[in-house]
């Protein structure tokens, strides 16, 4: 019964590539197996699945997979009549492996790709190592999914609520993501126009919001940008999870960049973004550690109306 | 003066069926668009050869009156549609920045 293995190894949700790529399949394989020799019989082995309720059993000769036999071969022994002779003559012998080190990825594969619902793992050494089932990706996919989706709403819950006469605004920002760069901007220019805030205000909240989301879509895995908005002032918040800047100094420096030809085609990446957002700030922070991520924090007052004019 | 009016003028082809024709007050020549975005004046015309959505992005946070792009270059298409979207003009000319920007300058400043 041919059926797609409800995983895509090609066109899945980010998180779900992420996570058959990170796990091996010694991850999520049995270790515990109940396997037989070589002298076995084939009854001895109809007894073993009978008793253990099991359709498979792995043959191992000194540590190593020599064949599987399944019920099918059961059934064959029975209906001619070898059942109480050794397995080694009537076991599967060309199987299909996986080995532990390799990604999930390999597994979900594979299961697309035979109809087998079971595949024996062996290590480096060719050694006998346990066995996957279809059962066992998706659960240990399932438990990886809890975590994951747990994390993105402890992630919710500690997010800043809006205050009274504040507006606020969240956007997330993917990596690499040129097709949407703009788009809180855009929003954020919106918001301010409808709260009539003076043009000169808007503009330089426009250079920091675009600077800042550009900077998250070139340089970091993805962010996110906030926007605060009261009668006072324009919060710009911008927090991404990685890589991290080894030294906040430099990228205040005009020209200073670690941006790539394709990014410097398209017109950006001279080493600008963060001091153009710091020049039109009224207050500016950057923070950052490696591994972790950068935040940066711009503050543009409401009040300084005509200056900038 | 206008957008479509400078376009008249210098004989230069309006790649937008539909845009805000407003007045033109300025102008900033650059294909770095971070400098765009750090020195360029209100209400002016860019004029450029980044000629990819993310140029109209930025003329769209900076207000800018319309895009020229010189040199002949192709206009991506998806640029064009954010343009119609915005309603900002992009403008085309097989003229390079230099001469595009004194032709633009004589015009609007001269």
């Amino acid at each position: 019964m041919p059926h797609r293995f409800p995983i895509s190894t090609e066109k899945s949700p980010n998180i779900i590539m992420e996570v058959i790529l990170r796990l091996k399949i010694k991850d999520a394989m049995v270790t515990k197996v109940i396997t037989a020799g070589r002298d076995a019989s084939m009854r001895d082995i109809q007894k073993l699945m009978k008793k253990n309720a099991i359709s498979g059993v792995p043959i191992i000769d000194h540590d190593r997979l020599i064949g599987m036999v399944s019920v099918n071969d059961i059934i064959h022994a029975l209906d001619k009549g070898h059942i109480e002779e050794p397995v080694h003559d009537h076991m599967t012998k060309s199987l299909v492996v996986l080995e532990d080190d390799m990604p999930l990825s390999f597994a979900v594969s594979y299961f697309d790709k035979y109809s087998y619902r079971r595949f024996p793992v062996i290590d480096k050494n060719r050694k006998f190592v346990g066995m996957l089932s279809s059962r066992d990706v998706l659960s240990v996919m399932l438990q990886q999914l809890n975590l994951e989706i747990k994390e993105l709403e402890d992630k919710i819950v500690s997010e800043r609520v809006e205050l009274p006469n504040q507006i606020m605004r969240d956007f997330f920002i993917k990596k690499f993501d040129f097709e949407n760069a703009g788009k809180a901007s855009f929003e954020l220019k919106k918001v301010l126009k409808e709260k009539n805030v003076h043009a000169a205000v808007i503009r330089r909240a426009s250079v920091a919001s675009y600077e800042l989301e550009l900077n998250i879509a070139i340089h970091s895995d993805g962010g996110r940008i906030v926007f605060l908005l009261d009668d006072e002032k324009i919060e710009i918040i911008a927090n991404d999870t990685g890589p991290g800047i080894d030294d906040v100094e430099k990228v205040t420096e005009e020209g200073y960049s670690t941006a790539n030809e394709w990014i410097r085609s398209l017109g950006f990446g001279a080493g600008m973004g963060i001091p153009n957002t710091k020049r039109v700030s009224d207050e500016f922070e950057i923070t950052s550690e490696i591994g972790k991520g950068t935040s940066v924090k711009s503050v543009i007052y409401l009040e300084k109306k005509n200056e900038s004019q | 003066m206008k957008v479509s009016e400078l376009a008249g003028k210098l004989g230069y082809e309006i790649v937008t069926e539909k845009y805000n024709d407003n007045e033109i007050a300025d102008g900033y020549t650059s294909d770095l668009l971070s400098d765009v975005m750090g020195n360029a004046p209100e209400g002016a015309i860019l004029i450029t050869i980044q000629a990819h959505k993310n140029t109209l992005a930025v003329a769209s946070q900076l207000d800018f009156t319309a895009v020229l792009i010189c040199n002949n270059r192709s206009v991506e298409a998806d640029a064009v549609e954010t343009a119609l979207k915005l309603g900002i003009p992009i403008l085309k000319t097989k003229d390079n920045q230099f001469i595009a920007s004194y032709k633009v300058y004589c015009e609007i400043k001269g």
